[in-house]
């Protein structure tokens, strides 16, 4: 504390800072270090930013206090690193996707105010005092709940990532996103808080027969997917908590379903009522979307679990390499099927992959990051990753996939992603044979 | 599995769809049997057996008693939610004339009088073949049933305004849309008898149980590939339909 409150003062500190400094009986001190720097500054107006004395105006002036940022925000000098849509994708933003900057994402979790967002009527302001969740059908007792009602509940954290399907969808037809925000950023991944669903059916009861349950969310489309029972006793969670606070707006204010490992638009956000029944109710959100069209005219459904999908987040369009010599390669892979039990690395586009090192904590169904240290010689390469998972999966090729389900299924495409490394070190979305 | 059921099977594929989306989760990736290797007495009986009842040791119906059961009337009243075989629509009735009035005031601004679609916005009606090279995915050619068309327009539209139609509205809406695609004649009347009998020509176009993993690969790590075979196939870099990814959000037009 001391010499923290000594630099402020040989910087010059304004008048509630010497007043501080007084009351501490330094003041002798501060007044010697004040004329110090001001005699450094004389002598070297124009000094680069990284020679000594190396003390830039921040270290030689009093910061704002405590009260300043009652929430925090992150550096200004990180204003580019926000959530971005693609205009051209959808009709208007109210019924669309934005995409989490993966590039610049640090770590497993990704920051509340990063997370991807897809609506399907708009983001709702709901208000938790009149919000309720009404669980009913097939049970012996229906339930009312407010989020108080469900915060009294046993409680769980599970990290857990949550993508949508589409992520990716507009490659099925060709490379066309220069950028890892949009070929790979309808994901993010969180701890989350709640309840599970097993708590609240226990409390409900559930009648002999029931198989299927419907989760609604209070948004204007009334977002609903059906989902079967043993899935729901499984592992889903009625989730009231992101990352230490309470969900945010943007993740379903104030619950939201969470369906571990399963595409994203069926953790229903804004969850209002879950209701028990025999058979699935095919809504439109089962069938005319997120649903897979197949070279025959057939449509896919029900295709929930994300396959095992990885991605190299640096180097990347966005963050190109500089100039010949040793990196670390880095990125991310995930699994709606379990852990990832292992990432391969290629920089030739396929020929050799070695290992890569994952780094903990390596968790079921949720983003785990992967390191491979790169000698990059300067030359044109082709760096890829492939993801293989606790039940032996491997991340398949876009040409694969291709071969298998055509050019229309928008959704489920975990194929490998090939960063192209030109010799100037740009780095460009290529697909290969 | 990388073979399709053709569509005189399909029929057996819904049914046996509840069935096999349980074993996918009960089994991991194991792929549960071909549908035609299963008959309706095993998949009643597996219907059971996957249908648990969890109750768990020590918890008991009410044991918490957090909350509030729910009147009849408000559980009536949040259960919007209507089944393929009509259950769940309100009375009420609405005709294809009724629903081109609203449609004109309500809908046709983003999806066109005639269901064309304006802009992005989804189109209702199209001829595409859903084999074409670009299928457009519309109400006539890719819905399996007309119910959950009602379900949809009451419970999500219109956009701006959404559940804010009566149910004869919704009903007439839901007629005009059908009439758009040819699926019921100008004087239908659609309503809970009616909807549930419409044709749809897709109603067996849905592989209702998960067909993955349809990639079976081997981790292969030296010599994997010939390099004369690799080529780049597609390149992002000259596409000109990334949005910029530094500075202010990008506001570039629609292609």
């Amino acid at each position: 504390m001391q010499k923290s409150l000594q630099t402020q003062a040989g910087a010059g500190a304004a008048p509630p800072g010497r007043r501080f400094l007084l009351k501490g009986g330094i003041a002798a001190t501060g007044a010697t270090l004040l004329g110090a720097a001001a005699a450094r500054a004389a002598a070297q107006p124009d000094a680069p930013p990284a020679a000594p004395p190396a003390d830039p105006d921040w270290s030689r002036s009093l910061g704002p206090g405590v009260d300043d940022r009652p929430y925090g925000q992150p550096s200004h000098f990180e204003k580019d690193v926000i959530r971005r849509n693609v205009p051209w994708l959808t009709a208007g933003t109210q019924s669309s996707v934005s995409f989490t900057p993966l590039q610049h994402q640090d770590g497993i979790i990704t920051a509340n105010g990063l997370f991807f967002e897809r609506y399907h009527a708009g983001r709702p302001t709901v208000d938790p005092a009149q919000h309720r969740l009404m669980i009913h059908g097939m049970v012996d007792r229906p339930l009312l709940l407010d989020i108080e009602d469900l915060r009294r509940f046993p409680s769980e954290s599970r990290i857990h990532f949550i993508e949508c399907p589409a992520n990716g969808g507009m490659e099925w037809r060709g490379a066309q996103l220069n950028s890892l925000q949009f070929t790979h950023g309808m994901i993010g991944c969180a701890e989350w808080t709640g309840v599970r669903l097993s708590t609240l059916f226990g409390e409900t009861g559930i009648k002999p027969g029931a198989a299927w349950v419907l989760a609604e969310g209070a948004d204007g489309a009334h977002m609903d997917r059906s989902i079967p029972l043993a899935k729901c006793l499984d592992d889903c969670m009625v989730i009231y908590g992101q990352n230490g606070e309470a969900l945010r707006p943007e993740q379903g204010y104030p619950m939201r379903l969470l369906v571990p490992g399963w595409q994203g638009n069926i953790n229903v956000k804004w969850l209002r009522r879950l209701q028990i029944g025999t058979q699935p109710w095919f809504t439109r959100e089962e069938t005319a979307q997120y649903t897979e069209s197949m070279p025959d005219g057939m449509a896919r459904a029900f295709t929930w679990a994300i396959y095992a999908k990885s991605v190299v987040t640096f180097p990347c369009p966005e963050r190109p390499m500089k100039g010949a010599g040793l990196y670390e390669i880095r990125g991310l892979a995930w699994s709606g099927n379990g852990r990832i039990s292992r990432v391969d690395i290629s920089t030739d586009g396929g020929i050799t992959w070695r290992p890569a090192t994952l780094q903990p904590p390596v968790l079921s169904k949720a983003l785990t990051r992967f390191t491979a240290e790169w000698r990059w010689d300067g030359k044109p390469a082709m760096v890829q990753s492939r993801a293989v998972d606790e039940t032996g999966f491997v991340q398949p090729t876009i040409a694969q996939l291709r071969a298998i389900r055509g050019t229309s299924p928008i959704y489920n495409n975990n194929s490998i992603q090939t960063w192209q490394v030109k010799a100037d070190g740009s780095v460009f979305n290529v697909q290969l044979s | 599995m990388s073979s399709f059921p053709d569509r005189t099977t399909a029929a057996l594929v819904i049914a046996l769809g509840v069935l096999g989306a349980v074993r996918a989760i009960a089994g991991g990736t194991q792929a549960a049997a071909p549908p035609d290797a299963q008959t309706a007495a095993t998949q009643h009986a597996d219907l059971a057996a996957i249908a648990p009842v969890s109750k768990g040791e020590d918890e008991l119906v009410g044991h918490y008693g957090y909350g509030a059961v729910p009147t009849a009337q408000q559980i009536e009243g949040w259960s919007i939610a209507v089944q393929p075989d009509g259950t769940g629509l309100p009375p009420g009735h609405g005709s294809v004339s009724q629903g081109a009035d609203i449609f004109a005031s309500q809908c046709a601004a983003c999806h066109g009088t005639f269901g064309e679609g304006e802009g992005r916005y989804p189109k209702l009606a199209s001829d595409s073949k859903l084999t074409d090279e670009h299928p457009v995915k519309a109400v006539g050619n890719f819905w399996p049933y007309a119910t959950t068309v009602w379900d949809y327009i009451n419970r999500a539209m219109p956009f701006p305004a959404p559940h804010s139609l009566s149910p004869d509205e919704v009903y007439a809406v839901t007629a005009y849309v059908l009439n758009l695609n040819n699926l019921v004649g100008d004087d239908f009347v659609a309503d809970r008898t009616t909807l549930p009998k419409v044709v749809m020509p897709n109603r067996f176009g849905f592989i209702l149980r998960d067909p993955r993993p349809d990639t079976h690969d081997v981790a292969c790590m030296s010599d994997c590939r010939k390099p004369s075979d690799i080529h780049i196939t597609s390149s992002a870099e000259h596409v000109g339909l990334t949005p910029r990814t530094t500075g202010p959000l990008d506001e570039m037009e629609p292609k």
